[in-house]
């Protein structure tokens, strides 16, 4: 139990949420340096929690970071940066995880939901045109006009 | 002595919430008045006894007594007082004593502002507000108690992380609890109606004043959390799409669609169905996060817990309360009537439209905080969730949102006229348009452009809300302005907060400027418009950490017209090193600078940032609070406001 403690201590100190990168570390090329921050902010930092290694000051992380400036460097595309860092690294340090057998709940639940919620407005609005009137109730207008007082009233 | 009164008085108050959980609603069943005041007397006992518990830790705290086994651990003498008081929600058991506190706090609310409400469903409200004092003490007596003894007594305590003492982080908490706890008197309510069989437009005005200001609360709160992120986090982060950031963003999306749908129960006695059951869902994912933040489940950089006995119990807790209502929904929902009658294109269908999109936006932010644990468990694989998934979902969910909500209030309820109502709104369209071109060829991405024309045509077309209903006589437009209902003015209020924060982040994202540089002092870096010189870096000792302390001059035209102070500060108890920005803060943009580690020859790692309308984000907070406020200052909502109206008319 005290070995856990120190290693989440441990842990926490290595990746302390500070913008991380270097001065050295930074490419000479701007544009180029541009799609190394970009890219490094899409990648996970495997030893912090929920850090990209854009944000860690982890060793590791300054690692990552030196690797993508190195691959973007050598001529790579975004791409095959991407690829090569998983291919070391697994998929878990991409932060957004490929569409791909499964994650496909994740990415469409979101459709899904906004789709459920639009018909069962559509079910909702349907039911209350179908449901026995009850008393005899206002008129639109008289309804209408009936608001506009309440709203005003001071 | 002091921390056992704590201990007894917390078992005391259990015991009273037990009463307070059962005898009432027997009461109401058998329509005996007797029982059904007894929930008055225990909700106000329950909130001393809570209250005396909480003052005894907050004393053990102040006064540094470290056999107290809590204080030992998160307290220290050399501290100074304002963080030994925040240091008793600082860590899990003070944080838990302060959820009951503020639980009790409403609970006695209700028998001190609720008056009026009819003496059956006072009596259900609070006993179910007992039963959530039952569930919540008994996992603070059973699991977390803050008053256990240490023997022998330590001669000093571990400290407070440096990271939370810091004004912002100290006072975050509790807005966020009176936010969190605030919900669940939307749920006792919810609850409680569904015990009554009996859900109408005088219910949703007596559960709206809660939710509201419960949602101000939180909304407070989050806007706190997140600027003290910004300041103290070192690299001018304002949201870090952390699962206790989302912890506290989902309940916040599920109050906002619920202070909404219950616009249609009390105007219109519709949505009945749909309203309950968003109260019982803010209110579990509040429960949720508090979950989140308390079981350690999900480690995230602000978990400061993680103890799986007490996860299981919250988890339990959380099946009690969510399954419980949910039941007695699916029982009592079929006898509900569905309401009065009207069309898609309405203001009651522009409420709805608002709820679709708030809990698609939430259930995005469920899916990305719970599907990676929810893989990992079925399949063992492990992904990442991050701000690109949660950014790809939530930018294009909001700009609908936004573009939506400035439609909304033109929309008359039952059946509305799309049409006039966007003729009504063509100065607003005329606003968007300029702005986003505007954006546009200043260089800014295109969804980026999106967002500040939705955000343009959001702000004056809340405008025009007010400009509507003044008409084109001028002669008569001081006695309209004065005459809209408050409720009218808070709506307007929140919606251009809401505006103006989007417009902040949509700046802060498309324009920050960012300069790393290795400066000695005497050397000049360039921001954004800004020139920055290191003058001088010095060491400071502090009353409880030391600390390198640079300044910094900013200059601009060749003159110096500012001088900023960035400290970097190690703490000994626990040792660990916080940032403290120097921040020169103007209406339309923020210099961000901080100092980083020295490096050989005299020279130091300076970051600077240039954030344009970053304090944008935040001011639009306060306005949505405002507007919140406004909203509960609307005398419809008040007690006893017809009284007060017919005593008007007399004295006329």
């Amino acid at each position: 139990m005290i070995r856990l403690a120190l290693l989440l201590l441990a842990l926490t100190l290595s990746c302390s949420l500070a913008r991380a990168v270097e001065p050295d570390e930074v490419l000479a090329d701007p544009a180029l340096e541009t799609r190394a921050r970009a890219l490094t902010q899409e990648l996970r930092c495997v030893v912090c929690q929920n850090q990209s290694i854009d944000d860690s000051d982890a060793p590791l992380a300054r690692d990552m970071r030196v690797l993508v400036r190195e691959r973007i460097k050598a001529g790579d595309t975004d791409d095959e940066v991407r690829a090569f860092v998983v291919a070391r690294y697994g998929k878990f340090v991409l932060l957004s995880p490929p569409v791909e057998g499964d994650t496909f709940i994740l990415w469409l639940a979101p459709f899904a939901i906004t789709g459920l919620g639009a018909l069962a407005a559509w079910a909702y609005l349907r039911g209350l045109a179908r449901q026995p009137a009850t008393a005899a109730a206002l008129t639109p207008t008289e309804e209408d006009a009936v608001q506009r007082k309440l709203d005003e009233a001071p | 002595m002091i921390a056992e009164i704590g201990h007894f008085s917390l078992s005391l108050a259990l015991t009273l919430a037990l009463a307070q959980a059962t005898l009432p609603l027997y009461g109401a069943a058998k329509n005996d008045a007797r029982l059904m005041a007894f929930a008055h007397a225990a909700a106000t006992g329950q909130l001393l006894f809570v209250a005396i518990a909480f003052a005894a830790l907050t004393a053990a705290f102040v006064t540094s007594d470290f056999s107290v086994s809590l204080v030992a651990q998160h307290s220290h003498s050399a501290k100074p007082l304002m963080y030994k008081i925040a240091g008793v929600w600082g860590n899990h058991e003070g944080s838990m004593l302060l959820w009951v506190l503020i639980l009790a706090l409403f609970g006695a609310a209700v028998p001190a502002f609720g008056r009026n409400l009819p003496e059956t469903l006072s009596a259900r409200v609070l006993a179910v507000q007992g039963m959530l004092g039952v569930g919540f003490l008994a996992f603070i007596l059973f699991t977390s108690n803050p008053f256990l003894r240490l023997d022998p007594a330590p001669l000093n305590g571990n400290g407070l992380n440096p990271l939370l003492q810091d004004p912002g982080l100290a006072t975050h908490p509790p807005f966020l609890y009176l936010g969190y706890v605030g919900f669940s008197m939307a749920f006792s309510f919810a609850v409680a109606a569904l015990i009554e069989g009996k859900v109408d437009p005088a219910w949703a005005r007596w559960v709206r004043p809660w939710t509201l200001a419960a949602w101000a609360f939180l909304t407070l709160g989050i806007m706190l959390g997140s600027a003290w992120a910004y300041y103290e986090l070192g690299w001018g982060g304002w949201w870090f799409w952390d699962p206790v950031e989302n912890a506290s963003l989902m309940p916040w999306l599920a109050g906002t669609a619920l202070i909404h749908s219950a616009i249609v129960v009390e105007k219109r006695d519709a949505l009945k169905h749909w309203t309950i059951l968003l109260a019982i869902l803010t209110f579990t994912l509040s429960l949720i996060g508090t979950f989140l933040v308390r079981s350690g489940v999900i480690s995230s950089v602000h978990s400061f817990a993680s103890d799986p006995t007490r996860g299981v119990f919250i988890l339990a807790l959380l099946v009690a309360t969510t399954g419980g209502a949910l039941t007695l929904y699916a029982i009592r929902a079929p006898q509900m009537k569905l309401g009065n009658l009207f069309t898609a294109v309405s203001r009651e269908g522009g409420l709805i439209l608002n709820n679709i999109l708030l809990v698609a936006i939430t259930a995005v932010i469920f899916l990305g905080t719970f599907y990676p644990l929810f893989l990992q468990i079925t399949t063992g694989t492990q992904i990442s969730v991050g701000p690109p998934f949660y950014n790809f979902f939530f930018v294009p969910l909001s700009i609908v949102l936004m573009i939506a909500m400035t439609v909304g209030p033109f929309l008359s309820w039952k059946r509305g006229d799309l049409g006039q109502a966007l003729w009504r709104l063509k100065i607003a369209a005329v606003a968007a348009i300029g702005v986003g071109v505007a954006t546009a060829v200043v260089g800014t991405g295109s969804l980026a452009v999106l967002a500040f024309a939705a955000a343009a045509w959001l702000f004056v077309g809340s405008l025009a809300v007010i400009a509507g209903r003044v008409g084109n006589d001028w002669t008569k437009a001081w006695a309209r302005i004065s005459g809209l209902p408050r409720a009218t003015w808070g709506m307007v209020v929140a919606h251009i907060g809401v505006a103006v924060t989007a417009a902040g982040i949509a700046a802060v994202v498309s324009w920050t400027e960012e300069t790393v540089a290795l400066l000695k002092p005497g050397e000049t870096a360039k921001v954004g418009h800004y020139e920055v010189r290191l003058l001088t870096v010095e060491d400071v000792k502090g009353p409880n950490y030391t600390s390198k302390l640079g300044r910094f001059a900013v200059v601009a035209g060749g003159a110096q017209i500012d001088e900023l102070v960035a400290e970097r500060r190690n703490y000994p108890n626990p040792g660990s090193d916080t940032t403290e920005a120097g921040l020169r803060v103007r209406p339309l943009d923020v210099l961000y600078v901080t100092i980083g580690q020295s490096h050989p020859g005299g020279a130091w790692t300076v970051r600077m940032y240039h954030h344009p309308l970053v304090f944008w984000i935040w001011g639009g907070s306060v306005i949505m609070v405002l507007g919140g406020a406004l909203s509960l200052s609307d005398r419809r909502l008040r007690v006893g406001a017809p009284r007060r109206a017919a005593t008007m008319q007399a004295a006329e």
